[in-house]
């Protein structure tokens, strides 16, 4: 590609991208259609922008996968995987495991032969990462029961890369060298299967070992520099340099990465690294999945349609049936399972990377592969439809059927004055306080599992998202005083926010804000009574150290009461001037000045002259003034 | 020996120079209750079981505090509209204080002689403790003379030192009951039993 074609063909990828992804989100199905429909469109089936080359563009962009790997590997503290293990060995586990048994029996069962047949089961059991989470963070779904259980699973799958590249060259059993020339050049050509796992191992360690004592000192000495874009240099570089290493050992950059990642995810520098390369992934990502629509063969998929269509429908009922009985075992409620199964029943980008592997080593025939891609990647495009459907047509379903039932059942009772959105940890507490002060709330949660656990306590709470209308509705919030929203995501609290404002003005609304800028926003949006999460926690935290270093109780608890006056008032103070700035706060730099303003304001004089009554000095000055007079 | 109690209220003990040096000495004297009410209630949110208790425990029990305008800090008058309950301390079957002492440790600013009609502030110290001494009467007690400290604008930290020993001195004695205690209410200052000819019971 010289560098005319180059820039051309980056016009013609970001224009698409910048023409289909904000349609795609303005009709609702999400920025990853948004991305594979501007592939279809700009590939060779539809206009041909973008011809053969198109799989160098995926072979470039694959490089995105590369970097959300070592994003979530930077993401996974030991503490998460061992709180989640349960549903990463156990639910992760079978998943692969089932999925891949049964995939390659009806794979031997139809007459593939038993290593292609393993092959095929291991590729096709994984799901895709990248656009499972994505849509899952989306659409605000990760923290729920299917949300996590579908990051388990898919967590465990990014692991089980790691045995499966290590399991292909024993399938293929040294019988069938990869061909040089679709394949670049790697360390193991030459060796005997047991010396390529011997390979694979080694690197594996290599990067466990840099990472662990390479990259601190490293990282140390450019943090002295002082310039800022040598670290976005060197985490470029340091993702880079693992994927070269893994492509000198023939083994997928993706999974080199994402233990990169695991590596650094205690390291000082972790937030440094994810803010450098958050912003390359998600466009690569973009690159990537615009690359896979294009990598799409309508040609194959038109000559032979019912095989390719029976094969992604028999793949993913497959898929989606084991998952259902596996959410069914894990006690997942109807509908979180349904949402946990059709997250999870299609086919993932992993699946063209091992294709890719399998091709060169020749355990699978070209043919097959084409067959498996095109597959693979209708699979991929289908699954933001289907969590389109799940959204618009059966969580609705859910939502409005567990909504009637229960306000049929208490229709009377329930117009209360309060209502709380949100019953999660910060919701609940309150809900219980309000309880036990004998006020009753109407509680609003969208988690279902949730909901159904407070069922069973014998306490009330609607299952539904609280920034629908009909919702607030059906809630009483035209008669009710007050409204709570303890939601756990910013976006949705202040969607429920313009919502209340809209339509029930004379709401009372109490807010809770996770931090700072949420504040400013709920500020922005009028909202009076904004309550952030950790405020009185950790002034009650500073309350009883300052006691425990042998302060007063009293005077520690009135510092504690000024120092939260002030703060508030700073923070009014500071969200007047970011309104006069109008722009948002965004870069670390200015958050660090918005600290030192909050800082300085803490040391204003009349903090020590707090309680001024109690015993004066200025009396005593005079009196003995007087005296020597 | 008497049980002696002492529920000691002071909001800014760190600006205390009296109080803090009185402190010193009492609570290293052993068999006196020592009650720190801003330190154990610094939200006002008075654990009124826990108080009574200590209340039925003891047979003198001393409120130690800042005269502040004629009067004591804020937690006091919360502690006494809390604990002493109807049922408990006052009424038909509020026996529960019945035959113990009840009394003042108060600091002043100015001089012994401007708590006096003629004086600067024009009545008695024993004028404006009146709503104690009245509620203790009421509650069964009886109201020992109050133990006063005056002119403490005009000490140097010697004299406080000083004063500080008196009390200690005072507490041991009311302590050991080195005295008869019928008499204490019919004193005019607590600080006079220091003169007492010692009686030996």
């Amino acid at each position: 590609m010289d560098q005319h074609s180059l820039l051309f063909q980056s016009m013609v990828y970001l224009a698409a991208a910048i023409v289909f992804v904000p349609l795609a989100k303005k009709m609702g199905l999400g920025a990853v259609l948004g991305y594979l429909i501007a592939g279809i469109i700009i590939g060779p089936s539809v206009l041909g922008f973008i011809g053969s080359e198109g799989e160098d563009i995926m072979h470039f962009a694959e490089f995105g996968v590369v970097m959300m790997l070592f994003l979530i590997g930077m993401e996974l503290e030991p503490a998460l995987l061992w709180r989640l293990r349960a549903s990463i060995l156990g639910l992760g586990g079978l998943q692969v495991i089932l999925s891949a048994a049964a995939i390659a029996a009806i794979a031997f069962w139809i007459g593939q032969p038993l290593n292609t047949s393993l092959a095929l089961g291991m590729i096709l059991s994984l799901s895709s990462t990248a656009i499972v989470l994505q849509t899952l963070n989306e659409k605000g779904w990760m923290g729920t029961a299917a949300g996590q259980s579908a990051f388990s699973v898919l967590l465990f799958q990014d692991i089980a890369v790691i045995p499966m590249l290590a399991i292909f060259p024993l399938l293929v059993a040294g019988n069938a060298m990869p061909d040089a020339a679709t394949h670049a050049p790697s360390l193991r050509d030459n060796l005997p299967g047991w010396g390529q796992t011997l390979v694979v191992l080694g690197a594996v360690a290599t990067i466990i070992i840099a990472g662990r004592y390479l990259v601190r000192p490293i990282m140390r000495v450019i943090a002295r520099t002082r310039v800022r874009e040598l670290f976005t240099a060197t985490a470029l570089l340091m993702v880079i340099a693992i994927a070269v290493l893994m492509n000198l050992v023939g083994l997928s950059s993706a999974l080199g990465a994402f233990l990169g990642g695991v590596v650094l995810a205690n390291s000082e520098y972790r937030h440094e690294l994810e803010s450098d390369i958050e912003p390359f992934k998600g466009l690569l990502l973009g690159l990537f999945f615009i690359a896979v629509g294009a990598s799409i063969d309508f040609k194959l998929i038109f000559e032979q349609p019912w095989v390719i269509m029976g094969l992604v429908v028999g793949i993913m009922a497959i898929k989606g049936v084991i998952l259902l009985v596996l959410g069914k075992i894990f006690k997942l409620s109807t509908d979180q399972n349904l949402l946990f199964a059709f997250a999870l029943a299609d086919i993932g980008e992993f699946a063209f990377v091992l294709l890719s592997f399998t091709n060169q080593t020749r355990l699978l025939s070209g043919e097959m592969t084409a067959m498996m891609t095109a597959v693979v990647a209708i699979s991929m495009a289908l699954t933001p439809l289907i969590m389109l459907l799940y959204e618009k047509v059966i969580q609705p379903y859910f939502t409005r059927s567990e909504v009637t039932a229960e306000r049929d059942a208490d229709e009377i009772n329930e117009k209360n004055a309060v209502i709380i959105a949100g019953f999660g940890r910060f919701g609940s507490m309150t809900g219980r306080f309000l309880r036990a002060n004998g006020v009753k709330a109407t509680i609003l949660d969208l988690d279902s599992d949730r909901v159904d656990a407070l069922h069973n306590l014998g306490i009330k709470v609607y299952y539904g998202d609280a920034s629908r209308y009909d919702l607030l509705a059906a809630a009483g919030a035209a008669d009710a005083k007050m409204l709570i929203i303890a939601t756990d995501h910013a976006e949705q609290t202040r969607e429920i926010v313009v919502m209340a404002q809209r339509y029930f003005p004379h709401l009372q609304l109490l807010v809770r804000s996770e931090n700072n800028e949420d504040t400013f926003e709920l500020m922005d949006l009028g909202v009076l009574h904004i309550y952030r999460e950790t405020v009185d926690t950790s002034l009650r935290l500073g309350v009883d150290a300052l006691r425990m270093l042998g302060g007063r109780a009293y005077r520690s608890q009135r510092a504690a009461h000024t120092f939260f006056r002030q703060d508030e008032q700073t923070l009014k103070g500071l969200s007047a001037l970011r309104d006069d700035k109008k722009q948002y706060i965004n870069s670390m730099k200015e958050r660090i000045e918005e600290m030192e303003k909050l800082i300085a304001s803490d040391r204003v004089k009349t903090w020590l002259d707090e309680g001024q009554g109690w015993d004066p000095e200025t009396i005593r000055d005079e009196i003995r003034g007087e005296k020597e007079k | 020996m008497a049980k002696v109690l002492i529920n000691f209220a002071h909001p800014a003990l760190e600006k205390s120079r009296v109080h803090a040096q009185l402190l010193k000495t009492i609570k290293g004297i052993p068999g006196i209750t020592f009650n720190d009410l801003y330190e154990q209630y610094p939200d006002l949110d008075i654990n009124v079981a826990r108080e009574q208790k200590l209340m039925e425990q003891h047979d003198i029990i001393l409120m130690q505090h800042p005269f502040y305008w004629y009067s004591a800090p804020a937690i006091v008058k919360q502690w006494i509209d809390l604990v002493l309950e109807h049922g408990w301390a006052y009424g038909h079957t509020g026996k529960a204080l019945q035959g113990k002492y009840f009394s003042n440790i108060i600091s002043t600013g100015g001089q012994e002689g401007a708590y006096h009609p003629q004086g600067h502030h024009a009545h008695t110290v024993h004028d404006f403790l009146l709503p104690f001494i009245q509620t203790a009467l009421l509650c069964n007690m009886q109201y020992a003379a109050p133990y006063v400290i005056f002119g403490v604008h005009r000490m140097d930290t010697l004299d406080i030192k000083e004063q500080a020993q008196q009390l200690g001195h005072v507490l041991e004695l009311l302590r050991d009951e080195r005295f008869d205690l019928s008499p204490l209410p019919k004193l005019e200052y607590m600080n006079q039993i220091l003169h007492l000819p010692a009686q030996t019971r």
